[in-house]
């Protein structure tokens, strides 16, 4: 469940940027304040298992489909809740950056997604609680069943939040988490199964190498409700004032500085963003279509905001702020100029590896 | 995802990134804080765009044949980074049913459109990404990454994730076909067995740490690596980053194909 970049707004992916470079510059102080040379190279090492232990897979009995570990709550436990996001955010990178898998742009949402829930709310929360001071093979189990299936609920959450925060796709919210939460009570459950086998594996061989993660100091509860209250603030309030307005940051701020709220008609409205310094375009003699009278004696053309979207607020006002009032000509210039600019593009780029390739 | 596949393709983008080139001569600066713009650009415009988008083709296009990365390997890594955003976005041509455009009589949904839109703009991101890194190097990344300010321990992490991925993928895999070797008809490659494999596999990584610790101490190993040298940022970073930061600009502000197609129509 890696966030693509295709899939986020500007916005939306800024803003979990900056809460997940806060979270990591907050873990490498910690991790800095009780320093300990040893866990360098084990944290470097544990990352790339992460990477070895996806690489195997399992079939999961009864069903045809095999299953892997993700890791986020494995490494929380092994290394505690600093060592393991730093790590996690490691992984998570060179995934985005070698792999495909997420984004630049998704990154701070992967992070988010998949380093923070683990390792700092379910972890210090749930998974040492259930697993209690003197653990045994059975509370450490029910703690890692409990605690994967809580990540990934909370992670899965979190990424209908953002898809929907984003304004990319139609999916409704409601129908959106309906689909995602139970799916990811499943991998949860695999996920949990095969931490539990790992750590009580880990917990008959070398019961010490779980005492690790018990250095690092956790946070005083009053601490961490600071934080958090602090977080949601923070987050609410960027989302509630930027999103829900308009899920395009660019097209809000350039907006507020033209002073223009709503464009002049709907004119090529799905190319509307930036609208009042596109109007530029219309010194172009074909662009008869882009007076506003058009859209008006056209309205078999002119499309009413998408009703499956009214669920949100969000997705409504993104539907009735960009539904496109166009017609033919539009289209076929769209399509003409389009096509000529794939063609072009590739051209230029057998030319550049000619050229690349003659040098 | 087959694991003699991963290791090929991983080893595939490194090999790249050491390769010297007018591109990969270029400040790692230049070039991520390029990357970074124009995936905020693409993504910055409304859900129904799609032929405005099309000219934001030629970033990664230049990129990869200047900088010599073969485009099959790009693509391929295209065509792994697909299923999520598939899953995602193919609900939207069934909930966003009214046309928007008439190509000829052919009436296209608005839904079409946004989830063609999700499937170029996914396209657009990973190649620029995986292209910068073709070009760029992980290393030298990582050696840009504190000067920006990113945690000094954090740069040092990706180092070392870095270079233990491939003795660890290459551990696992090995692990791997050994296991399979032994089963027959299916029977062991349940996760009783997979456990007990991951948790050998982990006990010797531990292993492994205290040893890479162990011979770090013994080349005089304080708490920080060094970090390699960077050259200076000059003119030609400071082109490379005009010159596309306009074209963005150009091609964000105007629908380059669209004012195409009708100077085509207008002159015949």
């Amino acid at each position: 469940m890696h966030m693509a970049d295709a899939l986020i707004s500007p916005v939306t992916g800024g803003i979990l940027w900056a809460v997940s470079a806060a979270l990591l510059t907050v873990s490498s102080q910690r991790m800095r304040a009780c320093f300990d040379s040893r866990l360098i190279p084990l944290m470097g090492v544990l990352g790339a298992f992460i990477f070895a232990a996806q690489m195997i897979n399992f079939t999961i009995p009864g069903t045809g489909s095999s299953g892997h570990l993700g890791g986020g709550l494995l490494l929380a436990i092994l290394l505690g809740p600093y060592a393991g996001f730093l790590t996690i955010t490691s992984v998570l990178t060179i995934q985005a950056l070698f792999f495909a898998d997420g984004g630049l742009l998704a990154l701070g949402c992967n992070i988010f997604n998949l380093g923070f829930f683990p390792c700092f709310v379910v972890y210090p929360f749930l998974y040492k609680p259930l697993a209690g001071l003197s653990p045994t093979r059975k509370s450490l189990s029910i703690a890692c069943v409990v605690g994967a299936i809580a990540s990934l609920q909370l992670g899965a959450f979190s990424v209908v939040l953002e898809t929907v925060a984003s304004g990319i796709t139609e999916l409704p919210f409601a129908s959106f988490a309906l689909l995602m939460q139970p799916i990811h009570l499943l991998i949860g459950l695999v996920e949990g199964l095969v931490t539990a086998a790992v750590v009580t594996f880990i917990y008959n061989a070398r019961p010490d190498l779980l005492q690790l993660s018990g250095k690092t100091k956790t946070w005083s509860i009053g601490k961490l409700a600071a934080t958090f209250a602090l977080l949601a603030l923070v987050v609410g309030g960027f989302f509630s004032s930027f999103v829900s307005s308009d899920p395009d940051g660019l097209e809000w701020s350039i907006q507020n500085l033209t002073g223009k709220e709503e464009l002049p008609a709907p004119d090529a409205a799905p190319y509307n963003t930036l609208a009042t310094l596109q109007e530029k375009t219309a010194i172009m003699p074909d662009y008869a279509f882009r007076e506003p009278a058009i859209s008006e004696e056209m309205p078999a053309h002119t499309t009413p905001p998408a009703p499956s979207t009214e669920t949100s607020d969000m997705s409504t006002a993104e539907s009735t702020g960009s539904l496109p009032t166009l017609d033919t000509a539009t289209g076929m210039a769209g399509l003409t100029g389009g096509v000529l600019t794939l063609i072009l593009t590739l051209l230029l780029g057998f030319f550049l590896r000619r050229r690349a390739r003659h040098e | 995802m087959n694991s003699s596949t991963t290791l090929y393709n991983l080893g595939e983008l490194t090999r790249l990134g050491s390769t010297d080139g007018p591109l990969q001569r270029l400040h790692p600066a230049a070039k991520l804080f390029t990357t970074i713009l124009f995936i905020v650009v693409v993504m910055s415009f409304g859900r129904y765009t799609l032929s405005a988008l099309l000219p934001f083709l030629l970033y990664p296009v230049v990129l990869a044949t200047v900088g010599n990365i073969p485009p099959a390997s790009i693509l391929r890594k295209v065509a792994l980074a697909l299923p999520f955003a598939l899953c995602i976005g193919i609900f939207n041509p069934f909930l966003d049913t009214n046309p928007v455009l008439y190509i000829g009589t052919l009436p296209i949904s608005g839904g079409i459109l946004s989830f063609c839109s999700i499937l170029f703009r996914l396209f657009l991101t990973v190649s620029a990404t995986l292209a910068l890194i073709g070009i760029t190097g992980f290393y030298t990344l990582c050696a840009f990454l504190p000067r920006m300010g990113v945690p000094r321990i954090f740069a040092n992490q990706l180092l070392f994730l870095y270079r233990y991925l491939f003795v660890l993928l290459e551990e696992a895999s090995r692990m791997e076909r050994a296991r399979n070797l032994r089963t027959f008809s299916k029977k062991g490659l349940g996760l009783r067995v997979y456990a007990q494999l991951l948790g050998h596999l982990l006990l010797r990584t531990f292993d492994r740490a205290e040893r890479i610790h162990q011979a770090m101490l013994c080349r005089a190993y304080t708490g920080s690596l060094p970090l390699a040298p960077l050259p200076p940022f000059g003119i030609r970073d400071l082109l490379f980053c005009l010159a596309w930061g306009l074209f963005f600009l150009l091609a964000r502000v105007y629908d380059l194909p669209q004012l195409l197609g009708h100077i085509l129509s207008f002159w015949i």
